[in-house]
């Protein structure tokens, strides 16, 4: 993992004392709210419905032991003992005190994190797979170069005050665990006649207007890749659209102005921006890197495995991936207890995680965009007992990527945006579906639940997508299907009326009736979807 | 009727105005009538409330949307830490 | 005082040595007349309003080396950006708070990134 030296330590340091007084300004009067807002929100700090809410930063979802037990910490301290896991890989407190923020971000910055352009129209938290380091599949470990983004975009002189907020994403796996093109930049590491570069695509996004992002340059070598976002960055900053928030995403630049327009502008302000020395020297990508070297796996571990007690093999089976090394394995922990709130943990909970991490995943731990928590690097030999203690802490779910494994944004329950509830929803349906022999025989099915347009909760992108609307002050909820967020990513397609709470689950239910029903061998909702079309679910939802 | 909300600043505790003051329950509150704007703007300008604004309220005397019955009652989810979590959700 | 200061559109053509440029004018129509100008002064409508940021860059980046004056909607938590961006004087619509100034002024002392305005990056402080 990486770790702060001096400068890194000074300018985390720096904030701090820079929000201290900002806080005090608030509150003394000497700036008003408006003023305050931008302010507060490039610290992570939102005024939510009932109370502040803080964001913090957990640079692409990768954290030690010793920082999630700050989590922990926090939440127990400042907050109401719980803490929430978003799709941002971060992590969220609902009932922060202003006037406790500057005591927070100072524990924060004492295990080397930040709630730094957690929000805001600046370039926000550096998104990737939650499997880096530890994929079978990866090209290389795409967290250095996630790294390198969040230093150069750590307080960009120029770019904090862009049309709109701005989300990069780095992968380096053909699988796309991180929703890559769905982001405003999404980069892809890749490997060309031996030499890794990154393909960038940029304008992806969901919100109002969802849209996949194009390829904007197939092959950009190391050396150039910080000037390259410069360039993608200052054509964006400057003719992005400011009249109207909802269309200042750089997705609506580039849709207005064409992405072979929008190329050749690039192209043109690189040529100008690669004569100014702004990459750094490799050797500072070098240091970067020696950072993510490789764990000091046991070269003995052995791969077989007592899969004797049944439910620690379907637990096997369904949160546990394989892992490059011999003898390890990467574990899920789904946040999505039965009935449960999506991505919710206790401090306790929270607490388990970190040491669990610390006996059995050489202390680190990575959030996913699923708002799950990952144990990269498990002995094969430890994952019984790691499972036996998630299950004493109710953490045991074995639902990754089945029904119940749900995105859910905060919704009308936290949320000052939102028209409609979206954890209620989510509890219904994990209720419905509770019996995980009918969820393992469902099979791969991903559901994710929005409570506005907004699209937090990525129902754009769930195989099953729930949008919650406000008709005549009444909740209302619309499905969408055929949405993918993966390397086959897709926008789904509303399917017709919306529902009341209990009709959207009951829909839910018949559409999952008829995909059993119609599938052809052991094809994916999604795939059995897409073979067959709309109106054999139109008909089955409202025939 | 009217009633008025916000934040409190220092905390964020959602707050309703009860012709004195500003109080945690909703309870508490009361009709501001045609005095709500000018109330808003001197409170907000003492910071005895930040991001306040004025509601439509039924003849239960809680709010009409469904938003500020959320922030009257607390989240629907975690009924154990909302103020008054037996605030119905849908209007009456 | 130097020579009045002219609008962008009035620029062309003229011998002016001091221009204003808004958020949409082109910042690079002025570069092949740097020699001549004096002062640039960016306009800042409203704070939220980050296209000025660019305009001084690009202005910087060619070599520009006299006055650029941030004016408008100018707020003290904003200056530090502005000085890595080139900017180099300020024309705020509302006094700025000087002590606020200062001690913002040293709290960050060296950026992630090389900037226009001299500053050691910290890349190249950890590599020479």
């Amino acid at each position: 993992m990486y770790q702060y030296d001096k400068y890194d330590q000074a300018i985390v340091d720096a904030r701090v004392e820079e929000f201290r007084d900002q806080v005090r300004r608030r509150m003394a009067g000497e700036i008003t709210e408006d003023q305050f807002k931008p302010l507060r929100l490039m610290n992570g700090l939102y005024l939510q419905l009932h109370a502040y809410m803080l964001r913090v930063a957990i640079p692409y979802g990768t954290l030690s032991g010793k920082q999630m037990k700050m989590l922990g910490h926090i939440a127990r301290k400042y907050d109401r003992d719980y803490g929430h896991f978003t799709t941002r890989q971060n992590l969220q407190y609902n009932w922060i005190k202003l006037e406790d923020t500057p005591d927070i971000l100072a524990d924060l910055a004492s295990v080397e994190m930040h709630a730094i352009q957690t929000s805001g129209n600046c370039i926000r938290n550096i998104s990737s797979d939650q499997y880096a380091g530890a994929a079978a599949d990866e090209v290389t470990d795409p967290r250095p170069w996630a790294e390198l983004l969040r230093q150069w975009s750590t307080f960009h002189p120029e770019f904090s005050y862009l049309p709109r907020k701005f989300k990069i994403a780095v992968i380096a796996s053909a699988e796309d665990r991180a929703a890559m093109r769905l982001h405003d930049i999404g980069i892809e590491l890749v490997k060309k006649d031996g030499v890794l570069g990154a393909r960038i695509f940029v304008g992806g996004g969901m919100g109002r207007t969802p849209m996949i992002a194009p390829e904007i340059n197939p092959f950009v070598p190391a050396e150039d890749l910080l000037s390259y976002l410069e360039a993608c960055l200052r054509v964006y900053n400057r003719y992005g659209r400011r009249d109207n928030a909802y269309k200042a995403r750089i997705k609506i630049l580039i849709h207005e102005h064409g992405a072979d327009n929008y190329r050749a502008d690039v192209a043109k302000e690189f040529a100008h921006v690669k004569t100014l020395g702004l990459d750094p020297p490799l050797a500072e990508f070098d240091r970067i890197t020696a950072f993510f070297a490789a764990p000091a796996f046991d070269a003995t571990a052995a791969d077989d495995l007592d899969l004797s007690d049944p439910d620690f093999a379907v637990w096997v089976d369904q949160n546990v991936k394989p892992h490059k090394a011999k003898g390890y394995a990467i574990v899920n922990i789904a946040v999505k207890p039965t009935g449960g709130i999506p991505g919710d943990a206790t401090s306790d909970q929270i607490d388990l995680m970190a040491d669990l991490a610390t006996a059995y995943s050489f202390d680190e731990l990575r959030v996913t965009h699923a708002q799950n928590i990952v144990l990269p690097h498990v002995k094969k030999a430890d994952l019984y007992a790691v499972w036996q203690k998630l299950n004493d802490a109710g953490l045991a779910n074995a639902n990754l990527d089945l029904i119940s494994d749900i995105i859910a944004c905060p919704g009308l329950d936290y949320c000052s945006l939102a028209n409609a509830r979206s954890i209620p929803v989510a509890q219904k349906i994990s209720e419905r579906f509770a019996d995980l022999e009918r969820q393992r025989d469902i099979g791969e099915l991903k559901l994710k639940i929005s409570g506005c347009i907004n699209a937090c909760g990525h129902h754009h992108a769930g195989h099953i997508g729930i949008l919650g609307v406000d008709k005549k002050g009444v909740e209302n909820y619309q499905i969408t299907l055929g949405g993918s967020g993966a390397e086959d990513v897709s926008i789904g397609k509303i399917m017709g009326p919306g529902f009341d709470e209990n009709g959207a689950v009951d829909a839910i239910e018949r559409i999952v009736e008829k995909y059993r029903e119609v599938r052809e061998g052991d094809e994916r909702f999604l795939d059995t979807y897409r073979r067959v079309g709309n109106d054999v679910f139109k008909e089955a939802i409202y025939g | 009727m009217k009633l008025l909300t916000g934040n409190d600043l220092g905390s964020g505790d959602v707050v309703w105005w009860t012709g004195k003051g500003w109080s945690r329950n909703v309870h508490e509150a009361v009709d501001a009538g045609d005095a709500a704007e000018a109330i808003l703007k001197e409170e907000e300008a003492a910071r005895r409330v930040n991001a306040s604004y004025a509601v439509d309220a039924g003849a239960d005397g809680l709010p009409l949307h469904i938003k500020d019955r959320v922030r009257a009652a607390g989240p629907s989810v975690r009924k154990d830490l909302g103020v008054n979590p037996e605030i119905r959700l849908e209007k009456a | 005082m130097g020579d009045p200061i002219v609008s962008f559109a009035e620029f062309e053509g003229s011998n002016a040595t001091a221009v204003r440029i808004a958020p949409g004018d082109d910042a690079r129509v002025l570069l092949p007349h740097l020699d001549r100008l004096t002062l640039v002064e960016v306009t800042f409508p409203a704070f939220r309003d980050g296209r000025g940021y660019s305009s001084a860059r690009i202005l910087r980046e060619s070599g520009y080396k006299g006055t650029l004056r941030a004016a408008g909607d100018v707020l003290v938590d904003q200056v530090p950006y502005m000085k890595r961006c080139g900017f180099d004087d300020f024309a705020p619509n509302a006094p700025l708070d000087q002590t606020v100034v200062e001690k913002l002024s040293g709290l960050y002392p060296e950026p992630y990134q090389r900037t226009v305005d001299g500053a050691v990056p910290v890349w190249k402080l950890r590599h020479g």
